[in-house]
């Protein structure tokens, strides 16, 4: 089963390439669009990986965007002063120190209260948006250190550098969905709650690493995200979050959990990214982008839906 | 009735804090003013009390509130519209066929309601913008213009300047009661609440879930639509971007007016109060002279602080009937 | 037709592609009799019940008789119409509503508005005809399981029922709870309702029934007075042969003499209180006792998920303390529960995964795991326990009953237990599949484990146990050995 949905997506993947390419004209094969692609599909895809792991546990993670902004905009504060490679350093890692925290706030909220993680994450999301406004009061923190850019636009034998960090978390996520005790816990977990506790794991810690790991690689991509803009604002990307859920849910992650993995993931991700290069293209607004986006994804579900109907 | 009562002291004790930063708080033009700024929010938390009632959420009442006030704004500077009555209707007509499609695909699908409304709401708005170019509308017809300066009451200040109790805070009032009247003496109300309860007993009762969810999102809807006249109405102006945004203070209001995320619970009273906790809440800190960009974040901290007390009673509640 | 007869069933047949699920199936429930149905899980009874209910319609050719009228099928609205009410295992009421709410909720079918005084009117003179004393306003959530039952019968008795089929009642209920409740059923028969009991539980059919009827595998064995018959009849009736007396070939000397694990005083008010018991290497203690008697909350506390007020726990003569089930897995103490389906296993997943879940510690090196390491697991998990499995990577939901039983059993097994914690290990494992489970507890013992068994079957505790303990209102009555105690004795110990 597994193996014949990945089928349909590349299909799906296939057919929308020749759409695509007949609507612009080839004009989303030239090598400037290509290269467009590649840099801006790792922030998409290091969004969509951050809310792959909540919605396998059976949760989701609503506050991954202002995470992301949260950090860019610490760490946007350092590099906007000083350029030295040690202040790089030392920004980044208080950058994915804060999304650590946030995560364990989350984690915590979720695991320790019992707070459903919907209702969870949507307050933390204000609370982080609330923050990020307050400190910034509105304004974009800019001019940030130039060796520090590299990040987000530089390229490392022609390969974009945000499309390796991509590459590195997509295969550090595998190995962690399909090669460790973790992973093999989550997908119990996010099947049955009560009979993976009854089974003698410690779940308080697991969904606290659980929300860890979605803020931690929300954090990261707001660092990508404020290399490649040069720029970091409180409320950047609010889009997004919509189309981290249409791509899991799409890659075959079943929003009830327990379902999908990083594969189907990725080429939901790559599916997503070509259609909204294809948007970019066809100067289509960006409202009729998300009023797509939306379309699409009830469109994914209600076929979901459907072929499950039939099989029964 | 505790929630109730735990929300009334909450209220009055905040409104005296408030009182004792800055005494013009409880002046009668103050909170009358409060009230008029928040019916619009008042009428809105209302549709979404009915949906968190039944087990779902709907987070894209805003962008139905958007669509169906700017349809209605449209036939107005167009001139086809003379009668203040139609005028309030049309958009609650919109709203109600826009909460029925919620309906359709979140019965359909099965999936769980905040993920299709979070998409049902990206399609509404995108839409309406992209058609629409996000071209604002105003300069209305008189009898628009003379509806909204209705007051039941109405006072002189200090200043001579005249104030009064806004007939949409008396509108909104009244729908709460209708809400109220529904939820408690009709059997569409209460087979809201069964559903909420439990939605397996519901189908098996020989409940039509479907219906329910068509009234449920339908009604909300509507009321999002009557919600969007009264905004248009106080501000005169129909900005597409305006309500889009506030999605989150209509969940705060009901929930932290008692509904239950989880469904089954919920009184019109409750969030009632919950909506003047917001408004008061927002109106002190703006008394306070706090920036704005920290109520996003009091507001957020009361949301989580809110939720986790609601769901600490509920698992000693659980906790007690287990060991039974 | 018979002047006594209700409903009477004739050619009533139901096939699912080549799946026979019922068989030419003739039935007659006469008035004001409590009719019992028994069978293994798959024998047809649920099918039955959705029948009767309209839920499904049987093959062409079949007649369903109420009182003189004869349908060839019904639907949900017309069978509540002709007065047939189910009560399903779960109830399917409404918590967040009151009582009488969850009575009259059918009225909210017909009426557009609520009249709630007349309701509450009407719904009083039923509770008094009753005798029930429970009060309306009360929110049904709140009430004991025992009043939600007697809420969910009238329930059906306001909706006018002439027959009311309960599936599985007295499921959680304690053995006061379900006198209650079989009292409450025969002041029902009196006034002329009928019912259908269907349960696990034999003893408690043989108790209520007047008559019973016995399915297997989709047909009907025949319907016997309740003078004619006894448990063990019922169950070759229920397996179609003669059930081998379990030969316990148990001797003490497999007994070590070291004790494995101690209890003293273990107390919680108000479940339990002053439990005290040694357990010893290689040796099955039994716990037996009514529900409500605390043995399940005690097991609980043992291994961390109801932490006691006082008392002592000694485990390989150290005192230990635990504050979570996963402290009490690392110990080597494991807890095999009662809901198989629930808390047992994940259904969803496969059985390689639920296998592997109490193995990590064994499957990973260094955080690692392979994929081939689960699936070789799996393998030898399929073959040791000889679970009927196509592939290892199949969801466990896929298996049969006794099979997903086994899979619980193995997972636990397999993760090297010192003290192994049974709660009703057999509950909703068909008849026939218990002894194979038996003999599969009996094996890993002998290695050296301690284990608890908690059961309310005093045959199974009996043939199974070295030693066993009686319990009640949360304390320890009396400690025996089986061969002191017959099962009748041991169930007049039990009885409230």
């Amino acid at each position: 089963m597994k193996i014949s949905y990945h089928l349909i997506l590349l299909v799906l993947l296939g057919s929308l390439l020749i759409i695509m390419g007949l609507l612009t004209n080839g004009g989303i094969f030239n090598t400037r669009s290509l290269q467009g692609m590649a840099f801006q599909l790792p922030l998409l895809g290091l969004f969509s990986i951050a809310q792959m792991v909540p919605m396998i546990s059976g949760g989701i993670d609503l506050s991954i965007i202002s995470c992301a902004n949260l950090v860019g905009i610490l760490s946007a504060f350092v590099l906007s002063k000083r350029g030295d490679l040690f202040s790089i350093i030392a920004s980044c890692l208080l950058g994915i120190a804060l999304a650590g925290s946030i995560g364990i706030l989350n984690g915590t909220l979720i695991a320790f209260m019992s707070i459903p993680p919907i209702i969870a994450t949507l307050g933390t999301m204000l609370l982080f948006k609330g923050i990020a406004l307050v400190i910034t009061k509105g304004y974009i923190i800019s001019g940030l250190a130039e060796r520090f850019l590299v990040l987000g636009n530089g390229t490392l034998f022609g390969i974009p550098i945000p499309l390796l960090v991509f590459l590195g978390i997509v295969i550090i996520s595998w190995f962690i969905l399909n090669r460790t005790k973790y992973g093999v816990t989550i997908y119990m977990f996010g099947s049955n709650p009560v009979a993976t506790k009854f089974s003698g794991i410690d779940v308080k810690k697991l969904v606290l690493l659980t929300y860890m790991f979605s803020s931690l690689i929300a954090g990261l991509a707001g660092l990508v995200m404020i290399a490649r803009f040069n720029a970091a604002q409180a409320a950047y990307g609010e889009s997004y979050l919509l189309l981290t859920v249409l791509t899991c849910v799409l890659g075959g992650v079943s929003p009830s959990g327990g379902k999908g993995g990083v594969l189907g993931v990725v080429i939901a991700v790559v599916i997503l990214q070509i259609v909204s290069t294809g948007f970019n293209l066809l100067k289509l607004s960006s409202h009729l982008a998300n009023a797509l986006w939306g379309i699409i994804l009830v469109g994914v579900i209600v076929t979901n839906r459907t072929l499950t109907l039939k099989k029964e | 009735m505790k929630v109730e009562l735990y929300l009334l002291v909450v209220l009055i004790a905040l409104s005296l804090v408030f009182y004792f930063f800055n005494p013009k708080f409880f002046s009668l033009e103050n909170i009358f003013d409060m009230l008029r700024n928040n019916a619009f929010l008042g009428i809105m938390v209302l549709g979404e009390l009915v949906v968190l009632i039944s087990g779902g959420i709907d987070v894209s009442l805003t962008a139905i509130a958007t669509v169906a006030q700017y349809i209605m704004g449209i036939l107005l500077v167009q001139n086809y519209l003379n009668n203040i009555l139609v005028t309030m209707l049309i958009p609650v007509a919109v709203g109600l066929v826009l909460g029925i499609v919620n309906a359709i695909f979140i019965y359909y699908s099965r999936v769980h309601p905040v993920i299709i409304t979070i998409s049902t709401l990206n399609i509404f708005y995108g839409l309406l913008i992209f058609l629409t170019q996000g071209k604002w509308l105003y300069r209305f017809p008189s009898f628009f213009r003379r509806f909204s300066k209705i007051n039941i009451i109405t006072l002189v200040n200090q200043k001579g300047v005249p104030y009064g109790l806004s007939i949409f805070v008396i509108l909104w009032f009244s729908l709460a009661i209708l809400t109220w009247i529904i939820l408690s003496y009709f059997s569409i109300g209460r087979k809201v609440y069964a559903l909420g309860g439990n939605q397996e007993a519901a189908r098996r009762a020989g409940f039509s879930v479907f219906k329910i969810y068509i009234f449920t999102y339908g009604y909300a809807g509507a009321l999002a639509g009557f919600a969007s006249f009264v905004q248009a109405q106080l501000s005169q102006i129909i900005q597409p971007n305006a309500i889009v945004g506030r999605e989150l203070d209509i969940l705060a209001a009901a929930i932290l007016g008692g509904a239950s995320i989880f469904g089954g619970s919920g009184t019109v009273l409750g969030v009632v109060l919950g909506t003047i906790l917001i408004a008061i809440i927002r109106n002190g800190l703006i008394l306070m002279r706090i920036s704005s960009y920290w109520h996003e974040l009091v507001i957020g901290v009361l949301f989580v602080i809110a939720a986790s007390i609601v769901l600490l009673r509920r698992r000693q509640k659980r906790r007690k009937v287990v060991y039974q | 037709m018979h002047q006594d007869v209700l409903i009477s069933l004739r050619n009533v047949s139901k096939y699912y592609g080549g799946v026979v699920a019922l068989k030419n199936l003739d039935l007659d429930v006469y008035k004001g009799e409590i009719h019992g149905i028994v069978g293994e899980n798959g024998a047809g009874k649920s099918t039955l019940v959705k029948i009767l209910t309209g839920v499904i319609r049987p093959e062409p050719g079949a007649e369903i008789n109420i009182e003189g009228e004869i349908f060839s099928s019904l639907t949900p609205f017309l069978a509540y119409q002709k007065g047939i009410h189910v009560v399903h295992q779960d109830l399917s009421l409404f918590p967040n509503l009151t009582v009488l709410e969850n009575i009259t909720i059918h009225t909210y079918l017909k009426s557009f508005l609520v009249n709630t005084r007349k309701l509450r009117k009407m719904a009083r003179v039923v509770l008094e005809n009753l005798g029930i004393n429970i009060d309306l306003n009360t929110r049904v959530g709140d009430l004991p399981l025992a009043d939600q039952e007697i809420v969910a019968i009238c329930r059906a008795i306001f909706g006018e029922a002439k027959l009311i089929i309960l599936d599985e009642p007295t499921a959680s209920l304690t053995s006061k709870d379900v006198s209650r409740l079989f009292e409450f059923m025969r002041e029902l028969q009196k006034k002329g309702i009928s019912f259908i009991f269907i349960s696990h539980r034999l003893d408690e059919v043989l108790e209520i029934c007047q008559r019973i009827t016995v399915l297997r595998d989709g047909i009907s064995v025949g319907t016997f007075a309740r003078e004619e018959m006894n448990k063990e009849k019922l169950i070759e009736l229920m397996i179609g042969k003669k059930l081998s007396k379990i030969q316990k070939e148990r001797s003490s000397c497999g007994i070590d003499d070291e004790v494995i694990l101690e209890v003293k005083n273990l107390s919680k008010h108000p479940e339990f209180s002053n439990i005290s018991f040694t357990l010893r290497r290689g040796e099955i203690l039994g716990i037996i006792g009514p529900r409500g008697s605390g043995r399940t909350e005690m097991a609980l506390s043992l291994i961390g998920l109801n932490p006691p007020d006082f008392g002592e726990i000694w485990f390989e003569g150290k005192k230990i303390k635990i504050k979570d089930y996963k402290e009490a897995v690392n110990l080597g103490i494991f807890y095999i529960p009662e809901n198989r389906l629930t808390q047992g296993l994940v259904l969803d997943q496969s059985l390689a995964y639920n296998i592997a879940i109490t193995n990590l510690k064994k499957l990973s090196r260094r955080g690692y795991v392979s994929a081939k390491g689960i699936v070789d697991f799996a393998r030898q998990a399929i073959e040791i326990f000889k679970i009927k499995s196509p592939s290892p990577v199949v969801p466990v939901r896929m298996l049969s009953g006794g099979n997903q039983q086994r899979v619980v059993l193995a997972k636990w097994i397999l993760a090297a237990p010192k003290v192994l914690i049974l709660d009703s290990p057999t509950a909703g494992v068909d008849v026939g599949a218990r002894e194979a489970i038996y003999r599969l507890i009996h094996e890993i013992v002998q290695k050296g484990i301690g284990c608890i068994w908690i059961s309310d079957e005093a045959s199974e505790i009996l043939n199974n146990c070295d030693r066993l303990l009686v319990m009640k209102h949360g304390r320890i009555i009396g400690e025996y050995f089986p061969y002191q105690l017959s099962e009748e004795e041991l169930n007049e110990i039990i009885k409230e």
